[in-house]
This record gives C-alpha cells, structure tokens and sequence, in this order.
C-alpha cells in the first residue's frame, strides 16, 4: 500500500494501542525493530511506502511476512529487484532463518543463489517438476540445461558482427536527482548493455530519452540531426520505442486484449475513413503473434493479464515492433520472465539488431547484460562510470564499476 | 499452523493467474462467452414478465410511448456518463448542464429562430464539459471534485439567467420534444442514435479505443505516444453535449424549462452505467449494456409509479434494486479486479 507509511504496511491494522488509539511512537519503535532484525535499518518506518525505492519497497515485504514468524516462508523471486549489500542481507536473512528452523521455499532463476542458499532444488519447466536435486550434485550448466532444454552456450546469440552509424548520441544529459552528464552513443545494428543497480539512474535516463521526462542540461542526437522530446508521443514518431521495466504498470493495458494492447501504437494510422481497420489490425496482430510466437497462439481476443509473464513481455515487444522502431531502449525486459521465453526475447532482439536497430539493454542481471550486448556501459549514482567489452571483462569487474569501487 | 506467505513483486503483479470466488456455468457461444448478456436478457425479461402480470397499463402503447421518452433524458446522460467513466473519471455536472442548457434555450427562443436557440443550449454543455475537461487533463484535479464544483456553480448560473421557470409560447418549440414518428417518440430516436454512433465511437475509432485504455492504465497509453489530455478532455466534452442535449429535448418535452430541474440526475446516469457493467475504476463498460441498464432503470422507475407507490418508498426500492442487479452483473468479471 504505497500511500500508507512503512509502519502501517507493517504492523497492517495490529497496531500497539493506548487508550483505544494507536500508540504511534511505539507503533513506530515496533517497525524500527522490526527492520533492524532483518539488518535493514536504514528504512525510516514513517516514510509513505510508495516513496521508498522498488529495492526498499521489496525489503518492507520481506519484513511483513516475517511479523507473523512464520513457520513456512515462501519467497517468490524476492531478489529480482535486489542487487548488492542488499541481497547480501537477504542472504543471511534467509540463511538464519533457516538455521532456526523456517522452512523456506525460493523461487529464483538466480541459479548462483540457488546454488548458494538451497539445500534441496526443485527444477520447474512448463508447470510440470523437471528435477530434484541438490547444490552439490548439480551445475549452473545443468540446471540450465533443465530449465531451458539447452546449454548456457545457446542462450544468447552469437555478437553482432558489426555497427552501422551513429542513431542515437547523448552528450551530458543530466537532470536533478536521477543521472549526471550522462554521454553515450547507440549505433545502427549494435545492443548495447546498459548495467546498474537499482536506484543507478538507469529507468530515470531511459524515461528521459524517451520524453517522458525533460532533462535540465545536455543534447541528444537521432541520426545526426538534434532533437528535445517533450512528450513520449514525439519520440514515438521520431523512431523510438521504449519497453519499460514495470509492465503492468506501463507497459500494458491489463483489463484489455492482447489484441487492444499490441494494437495500442498503432491504432491511429490504421484507419480506413476514420475507423479503425479492423481486418488490418487482425492481420498486424497475427502476424507478431506468430513471429514473436506469443502463446497461446490464439490469444488475440484474451485479456493480456491472462499470458504468462513472458508472453506478455513478448506482447509489449510486439506493440513496438508494429511501430517499425529505428531505436529500442529495452529496460530490465526479462525480469519475471522464464528462461524459454528468455532465450525467444535474445533471438529476437538480436534479429532486430541485425535488420539495424540500436538498442540499448538496460539490466541488473550481470550474466545476461555480458551475454546479450556488443558493448556494456556502467552506472553507478547517476553517472556513466565504465564502458566494457563483454568479452574482456568479468562480472567482478563490471559489479565493481556498479559500486563505484573499480580501479 | 502453517503461515504462507509470498512477499514479491511478482506475486502481486498480473502474472498471478486469475482467482474466483466461486465459479457459475458459463454460457459459450461460438467461443464467446455471453453468459453477462444471457444473464441480462434473462433480467429484463423477468422484469417486463412481472409488468405484464401485475399492471394493466404496463403495455398499452400511451404508456409504452411514455416510457420511450422517459428513456431520453437518462440515456443521453448514461452515455455521457460513460464516456467520462471509461477514462476512470466521473461527471456530476449533468443535471445542473440539463437545467442550464434548457432554461437559456427557452430564454432565447423569444428573440433566437428555435433551432439556433437549441443549439446554443447544446453549444453550453459542451463548454461546461471542455472546461470540466480541461481542469481534470490539464490541471490535474480529481473529476470528483471538479465536477461538484462544477455542479453547484452551474446550478447557480442556470437560476442567474432566470429565477424563475420559462414557458415559451411557440408551439415549434415542443416538437422537438413530443413529435411521433409512427409509436417511436423523434426524441428515443436521437437518443438511439447518440448510442448506436456512441457503439462505434468506443468499439471502432483510434479516440474511443484510448479512451478506453486510458481507463484501464492511462501511463501505458501515454507512453505509447498516445495525447491523453486530449481524448480526457473529449470525454467531458462528449458528456457535457450529452447534457446539453438531454437539457434541450427535455425542456421541449416538458413546455416549460426550469432553473431547478435535474437534480441528482447524475445518480441515474451513474446506476445505468453500472448496471451495465460498468467499472468505476475505468476501462470497462459498453455502449449497449449502458443502453440496457437505462432500459432495467427506467422501466422499474414506470412500475413504481404505476403501481402508485409513495415516491420516497421508490427511492428506497429503485436503492436496493440497483444493488441487487449489480450484484447478479457481477458474473460478467473474471473474478479479478483491476488495481
């Protein structure tokens, strides 16, 4: 509940009363408690939930669940938005838990934390168990390979050979408390990789590249001629397209089709005296629905909200796919997405790429920022701080870049 | 005793697969599911049947044509209503646009040719709905609030242009409101015809569409490089037309135009939505099921008063039966609601 103080998504209704009204310091002294047994004091507990960054927030929901002590805690991807000192105290969270006695089921396609955390491992493929195993007598590779149905080597395709001319160059964008002379340059059949922790900059740069926010200070380029976006509709008809880390949030009309939704960009120039050309449209959709193969391939009239995480991702796509766009900034496209539809997005991002797209990759997944780009760019606090070969670096190296603590 | 809990961000999101509270056979129809419109049939079916058995005038045509008219005002508001629901928002100025639209053309037509007087009448509620409009697109306050301004201060502007009721004496000035085409009323014909181009503004034009989708997640559409404002500010626009044309054909139905007429129309409008199916969070509602919500509120209004029942009692009653009727509309949600 993001207009409600942490406290309040906390303690939720079992406040500490005196007199009938709720005791608010000790409400509060509780929820500091609370936070600092799990190691994350540094939340205010009088802060509006919704103003904590997305890490924060996940942070005050693992808190929640522990108010009950639970004696079964199911995790669901709860290091998906997580990067750093953070998922190092989830780690020890979980482990403490474990050690006194919580059974603790984690669902992640983190295989590293897996490996790390589990005792025993469950492989899920397709709603069906594919494996039981353990951490020591398994892989990264094999559990990829369970998973996916392939090795690690078949996930992401090959490197883009080469890079047309400049589409898109940024020279010291900046705007106040999100990113600081921020200068970067995507080239014409090239992705370019894009890492940083949450709360770096990254979305707010890419909100702002895509008009959706205006820069105090700095000049972008799209082929060579200058360009000041004031709203995302310019963007769009200039070539952009932008797929946004928070789906449901902005990247899909849930209550509406798949049809409405990946129709969404286009509807406006596929009219015929007015109205909508509806047999042009179903062809248009049919068509992405089938090259993107989005399952069920019949979903054309289904509410979006109804596809699994990654077919709706894929829908997203889709819409801007239909747009024809020269530049695609992709942030964080594969979060909640599962590692069959991973592989389609990589294949298809990267056709793209070769047919002259730029694309920017925006993404907090280290293995998959260095398997799918040609170049990675670094940001920590706003800034660009290092800009990588993926085939010459280490994940160390670009997390040390992320932290501001590289050589 | 076992705590389950799943703190995500993923366990809250649409990826969770839809959740019902209880299942009821589904009516499927060539791979479409019409149980909502089966179950609506069904309802006004019921309800004509019980008119039918316990009132003798229910069906004789006086009464029939009666009703049709009745119908007019209602629907023009319902679908305004609409409109404005769909994009999320609410529109509470429509009976103070009714009154006001109505007494200035009946000011006017003195001194105006009685169509451009009209005119000017509909002309005043698609002002008042532009400016609703624009405050709620461009200034960002919230509908609910800006509309209740609105109302009081047009309910004030219609008694500043005439105290007191105004009874034109040109017998033109009623045609409008009372011709007969055949059994079918010239007005319920307008009023059809606002629905059925309404039907294909919302299902068929790039404007209705992103009305729509701006009620279901207006960020989305606005990252897509859609101009929300745009079509937010179209949306009062159409209701506050609507208004303006519920307002004229009403006063010409009447004779007279009063500066106190239409209060709490709005609420009508609203129920008829809603009946309809119509989500207030936005995003969901049709142009037929409004049509047809008009049609379940107006003929229950008529059996009320044909069975003389005390008018606060039908307040009481047309309550509980607007409840009662959302209640069984509910069946046409998948059990999930938008947040």
């Amino acid at each position: 509940m993001p207009e409600l103080s942490v406290t309040e998504n906390l303690l939720l209704g079992d406040f500490p009363r005196r007199a009938g009204l709720i005791d608010w310091p000790a409400a509060h002294r509780q929820a500091r408690e609370l936070l600092a047994r799990i190691g994350f004091d540094a939340i205010d507990p009088r802060t509006p939930a919704g103003r904590l960054t997305v890490a924060r927030q996940q942070m005050v929901e693992i808190a929640k669940a522990l108010v009950s002590e639970p004696t079964v805690l199911i995790l669901d991807e709860p290091s998906a938005v997580l990067a750093g000192s953070d998922l190092d105290r989830l780690y020890a969270l979980v482990r403490d838990l474990a050690a006194r006695g919580t059974l603790v089921i984690y669902v992640s396609h983190r295989l590293a934390e897996v490996l790390d955390l589990a005792t025993s491992i469950v492989v899920v493929k397709d709603g069906k168990v594919a494996a039981v195993t353990e951490p020591d007598r398994t892989s990264e590779d094999e559990l990829i390979r369970l998973m996916a149905g392939r090795r690690l080597e078949q996930i992401y395709p090959d490197r883009r050979p080469g890079r047309g001319a400049a589409r898109l160059e940024v020279s010291g964008l900046s705007r106040a408390g999100e990113f600081r002379e921020v200068s970067l340059t995507l080239h014409a059949g090239e992705i370019v990789g894009l890492f940083g922790l949450v709360g770096s900059g990254r979305s707010e740069l890419a909100q702002c590249l895509f008009g959706a926010t205006q820069p105090a200070e700095g000049e972008v380029r799209l082929d060579g001629r200058p360009v000041r976006f004031r709203d995302p509709k310019r963007a769009v008809a200039a070539g952009m397209a932008l797929v946004t880390e928070d789906r449901k949030r902005t990247g899909l009309v849930p209550g509406m089709s798949v049809r409405d939704n990946i129709a969404l960009t286009t509807m406006h120039t596929t009219t015929r005296a007015g109205l909508i050309d509806t047999g042009r449209r179903r062809r248009a959709v049919t068509g992405m629905i089938e090259r993107l193969r989005i399952q069920p391939p019949h979903c054309a009239g289904m509410p979006v909200a109804t596809l699994s995480g990654g077919n709706q991702q894929k829908a997203v796509l889709a819409k801007w796919l239909l747009r024809e766009p020269t530049v695609l900034i992709l942030d964080e496209p594969t979060r909640g997405v599962d590692m069959a539809t991973r592989v389609d997005l990589y294949r298809i991002v990267d056709d793209l790429a070769r047919t002259g797209l730029a694309v920017l990759l925006i993404s907090s997944d280290l293995t998959e920022v260095l398997g799918a780009s040609d170049r990675v760019l670094v940001m920590n606090q706003g800034r660009i701080t290092g800009e990588l070969d993926p085939d010459r670096t280490t994940e160390d190296e670009v997390l040390a870049y992320s932290i501001g603590q590289a050589a | 005793m076992t705590d389950q809990l799943t703190p995500t961000a993923e366990s809250k999101s649409v990826d969770a697969a839809p959740r019902r509270a209880y299942r009821m056979p589904r009516l499927m129809i060539r791979g479409r599911d019409l149980t909502a419109e089966a179950v609506f049939v069904g309802l006004v079916g019921i309800l004509l049947l019980v008119a039918a058995l316990t009132s003798d005038t229910f069906f004789t045509q006086t009464n029939l044509t009666n009703l049709l008219k009745q119908m007019v005002t209602t629907g023009l508001l319902a679908f305004g209503m609409l409109v404005v629901i769909l994009t999320g928002g609410i529109d509470l100025s429509v009976g103070s646009v009714v009154a006001f639209a109505g007494i200035v053309t009946a000011g006017l037509v003195s001194g105006l040719p009685i169509p451009v007087a009209m005119a000017v009448g509909v002309a005043s509620g698609i002002l008042f709905g532009l400016i609703n409009g624009t405050l709620v697109a461009r200034f960002g306050l919230a509908p609910f609030v800006v509309t209740l301004a609105a109302l009081t201060t047009i309910r004030g502007l219609a008694f500043v242009y005439s105290e007191v009721p105004i009874a034109p004496e040109d017998p033109a000035f009623f045609r409008l409101g009372s011709a007969l085409l055949g059994p079918i009323p010239v007005s319920t014909l307008i009023m059809l015809a606002v629905f059925l181009a309404g039907g294909v503004f919302l299902g068929r034009t790039p404007a209705g569409r992103s009305i729509i989708a701006i009620g279901g997640n207006a960020e989305t559409v606005r990252l897509a490089g859609i101009n929300v404002r745009r079509y937010v500010i179209l949306a009062y626009t159409i209701s506050g037309g609507c208004a303006g044309l519920a307002g004229v054909i009403l006063a010409s139905r009447v004779g007279i135009a009063q500066p106190s007429v239409g209060v709490a129309f709005e609420l009508d409008a609203i129920a008829a939505c809603v009946i309809g199916g119509a989500s207030l969070a936005g995003g969901r509602g049709s142009a037929k099921a409004t049509l047809g919500g008009v049609l379940v509120l107006v003929v229950i209004n008529n059996l009320l008063n044909l069975y003389g029942v005390q008018s606060f009692w039908q307040q009481v009653l047309k309550g509980l039966i607007i409840i009662a009727v959302i209640l069984v509309q509910r069946t046409r949600l998948p059990g999930r609601t938008l947040t």
